[in-house]
C-alpha cells in the first residue's frame, strides 16, 4: 500500500495528480473572484467621494478615500421623518423578540422530535421537513389574510409571532440532537428523578450549544435583513432595512449615504456568522436528511 | 397515527387495543406533547393553513370584499387557456429554476469539495467569502451599479472603452439580457446553508475510507468523489437539493429589485410575480391562490423527481 502513497506534510495524500491540484486551483480563484469583486465594490464604493463614484471609467479603487458618506448618512437619518433610531429600534426589538422566542420554541419541539418517543412524532417531522420544501412567499397572499384575521396587521406581532415558528433553525437542532445527545445520558437524568422539561433544560440544552447558535444566526439573518413592509404601513413601526431602502431609493444625490448603508446593513450578519463560524458548520455536520 | 403503532407495536393487535394502546401511549407522553405543542401550534396556523386556505380559495372567487363564491375549477381554466402572461411565466420560471437550481447546486458542491483540503484557517477564510454573499441583504444590488445603463456603469465602461459598443446597454431594461443577468445574481447569492451543509458533510468523511479505496484500485480523485464521497455524505445532499430547489422558485425579490416590476416586456416575470400581482395588487385572491397551488405542485414534483435521481449516486 505505501508505494501508491504520497504525502504532503504529515498526511497521507491520495491519488492526487499535479495538474489535478492545478486546474482545482485556477476553477477556485476564478470563482472566488466572481463572489469577491462585487462584495469588495460595495466596501469601496462607501469610500469614494462623491466625484470618484461618479468616474468613467469606474474605478475599482479609491484615490482619496472618505468617511463623508457615513458622515452624510447619519445626517440623513437625523432629517428622517420618524426619528432614525426609532428605525434601528423596531429591528433590534424584532430580531431579539424573534430570535429568543425561536430558540425556546424550537428547542423544546426539537427534544421533543428527536429523544422521545410518542405516537404521531414521525409525522409531525415529516410535515415540518416537507415544509422546507416550498419557499414561504407562496403562502404571502393566505398569511396575510390570516394575520388580518388576527388584527395583527400593522403591529410587531405581524413578523414576531409567524417568525417563532420558523422551521430552518428547528430541523437543524433537532439533527444535532439526535447525532449528540447520547440517550444514556438523558436516561441517567432521569433515574435520577428529573422531570422530562428539566432533562432538556439542564442536560440536553448545554450539549447542543453550537446548535442553538446556528439557530440564532439562522433567525437573527432573516429578520435582520425584514423589510416589513407588506405587513407593516406606520411609519413608526417599520424597519432599519425598510429606512435604508428609503435612502437608497433618493437617486444620485444619496449614491454615497447609500454606498454607507449597504456596507453597515451587511456588515452585521457577516460579523455574526464570522464569530459563530465553526460552531455553524459543525451544527451543519449533521444536518443531513435521512432517506 | 396507526404508523406509528406498526413500527413501535412489539405485536401485532386487533384495532381496538392498538387504539387503546396508542392512547395509553399518548397519556404517558403528555410533556411530549406539550414541549412540541407551542411551535407545532404557530407552525400550523402560519405554514400548513396557509397551505389548505389556498387550495380551498383558488377554487372561489373570493376578492377580501365579498363572501366568496365557489366557481370550481373556473382559475385553473383561466390561467391555462386565457392569461398569456402566466404561460410566460411558467415557461421564466422553468427556465430560472432549471438553472440555477442545479448550478447553484453544483457549485456549492463542487467549491466545498475543492476547500475541503485546504489548512482550516484558510478554508474558513474561502467560506466566509463565497458564503457572504447569501447574508448579505441587500448587497446584491450592487450589480446594478456594475451593469448600470450609463456609462458610469463597469460592464458598459470596459465594453465602451474597448470599442465593443458605441452607445451603453440597458442591462436591466432590455429584454435581451435581464433573465441571464438575474440568473447570474441569483447564482451569486446562492450559496447558502446548503454549502455550509457540504462542507460539514465532507470534513466528517473518514479519511481512513480514502486509503483502503487507494488500494482497492479507485485511481484519480474524480473516482473517489463518485464513488466514495458522494455516496457518504448523501444526506447532505438531499438536504442540500431541498433547499436548492426552493431557492430556485424563491428568487423573485432579487429579480423585482433588480429590474423592477414588471420586468420589461414580462422578460423576467415568474409565477411568484403573477402571484404577488394578483393577490397583493389586484386583490384577485381565488385567483392569486390558483397560482400558488401550481407552484406547490411543481416545487413538490421538483422534490419527488430529484429524491429519486439522488438515490442513484455512486452506482
Amino acid at each position: 500500500m505505501a508505494q501508491k502513497l504520497r504525502t504532503r506534510g504529515h498526511k497521507v495524500v491520495l491519488n492526487r495528480s499535479k495538474g489535478g491540484d492545478l486546474g482545482i486551483t485556477i476553477m477556485l480563484t476564478l470563482l472566488g473572484l466572481f463572489m469577491f469583486i462585487p462584495m469588495y465594490y460595495v466596501v469601496i464604493q462607501a469610500f469614494k467621494p462623491l466625484d470618484e463614484l461618479f468616474m468613467f471609467p469606474p474605478r475599482f479603487y479609491v484615490v482619496n478615500p472618505t468617511i463623508d458618506n457615513f458622515v452624510d448618512l447619519f445626517t440623513l437619518m437625523g432629517d428622517s421623518w420618524v426619528p432614525f433610531s426609532r428605525y434601528i429600534f423596531n429591528t433590534v426589538f424584532i430580531t431579539i423578540c424573534g430570535t429568543l422566542g425561536n430558540l425556546i420554541f424550537a428547542s423544546m419541539a426539537a427534544y421533543s422530535l428527536a429523544k422521545l418517543r410518542f405516537p404521531g412524532r414521525k409525522l409531525i417531522f415529516q410535515v415540518i421537513v416537507m415544509s422546507l420544501m416550498f419557499h414561504s412567499t407562496v403562502n404571502q397572499v393566505t398569511h396575510f389574510i390570516i394575520l388580518s384575521s388576527f388584527g395583527w396587521i400593522d403591529t410587531y406581532l405581524s413578523i414576531i409571532i409567524p417568525s417563532l415558528a420558523s422551521t430552518m433553525g428547528l430541523y437543524l437542532m433537532k439533527q444535532f440532537m439526535e447525532s449528540s445527545v447520547p440517550n444514556t445520558v438523558l436516561e441517567s437524568a432521569r433515574l435520577d428523578g428529573a422531570s422530562e422539561f428539566r432533562t432538556y433544560l439542564t442536560i440536553a440544552m448545554p450539549m447542543v450549544k453550537p446548535a442553538w447558535l446556528t439557530l440564532m444566526v439562522e433567525c437573527f439573518k432573516n429578520l435582520w435583513n425584514e423589510g416589513a413592509s407588506v405587513y407593516i404601513h406606520s411609519e413608526e413601526l417599520k424597519t432599519f432595512n425598510y429606512a435604508i431602502g428609503q435612502i437608497l431609493s433618493g437617486g444620485i444625490a444619496r449614491s454615497g449615504a447609500g454606498a454607507a448603508s449597504t456596507v453597515l446593513m451587511m456588515m452585521v450578519p457577516i460579523l455574526v456568522f464570522v464569530f459563530n463560524q465553526s460552531q455553524i458548520v459543525e451544527t451543519m455536520g449533521s444536518s443531513g436528511m435521512k432517506d | 397515527m396507526s404508523q406509528t403503532n406498526k413500527t413501535q407495536g412489539p405485536v401485532k393487535r386487533s384495532e381496538v387495543s392498538k387504539l387503546r394502546w396508542t392512547w395509553e401511549e399518548m397519556k404517558n407522553n403528555k410533556t411530549a406533547y406539550f414541549m412540541v405543542a407551542p411551535f407545532l401550534l404557530l407552525f400550523i396556523i402560519f405554514t400548513v393553513l396557509p397551505v389548505f386556505l389556498s387550495i380551498i380559495l383558488s377554487l372561489t372567487d373570493f376578492n377580501m370584499l365579498q363572501f366568496p363564491n365557489f366557481v370550481g375549477i373556473d382559475n385553473y381554466m383561466r390561467l391555462f387557456m386565457d392569461d398569456e402572461i402566466f404561460i410566460l411565466a411558467c415557461q421564466n420560471t422553468l427556465i430560472f429554476a432549471s438553472v440555477t437550481g442545479p448550478v447553484s447546486y453544483i457549485l456549492a458542491l463542487l467549491v466545498a469539495w475543492f476547500i475541503n483540503e485546504l489548512p482550516p484557517k484558510i478554508r474558513a477564510v474561502v467560506t466566509l467569502v463565497f458564503y457572504a454573499p447569501s447574508i448579505s441583504g441587500s448587497a446584491y444590488l450592487v450589480w446594478k451599479t456594475l451593469f448600470a445603463s450609463d456609462s458610469y456603469g463597469w460592464a458598459n465602461a470596459v465594453l465602451m472603452k474597448y470599442g465593443f459598443i458605441n452607445s451603453p446597454i440597458l442591462w436591466f431594461s432590455d429584454a435581451q439580457y435581464v433573465m441571464g443577468l438575474c440568473i447570474v445574481v441569483a447564482l451569486w447569492t446562492s450559496l447558502g446553508t446548503a454549502f455550509l451543509s457540504f462542507i460539514a458533510g465532507l470534513q466528517t468523511i473518514d479519511r481512513s475510507m480514502y486509503e483502503a479505496a487507494a488500494v482497492d484500485g479507485i485511481k484519480n480523485r474524480w473516482q473517489e468523489l463518485w464513488y466514495i464521497t458522494l455516496p457518504t455524505m448523501r444526506p447532505q445532499l438531499m438536504f442540500g437539493a431541498v433547499l436548492a430547489i426552493t431557492n430556485s422558485f424563491g428568487f423573485g425579490g432579487v429579480v423585482t429589485a433588480l429590474c423592477g416590476f414588471p420586468s420589461v416586456d414580462y422578460a423576467a416575470h415568474t409565477i411568484m410575480h403573477h402571484l404577488s400581482d394578483y393577490g397583493g395588487s389586484r386583490y384577485e385572491i381565488g385567483y392569486s391562490s390558483a397560482i400558488a397551488v401550481i407552484l406547490f405542485v411543481i416545487m413538490f414534483a421538483s422534490n419527488i423527481v430529484i429524491k429519486k435521481a439522488l438515490s442513484k449516486v455512486g452506482e
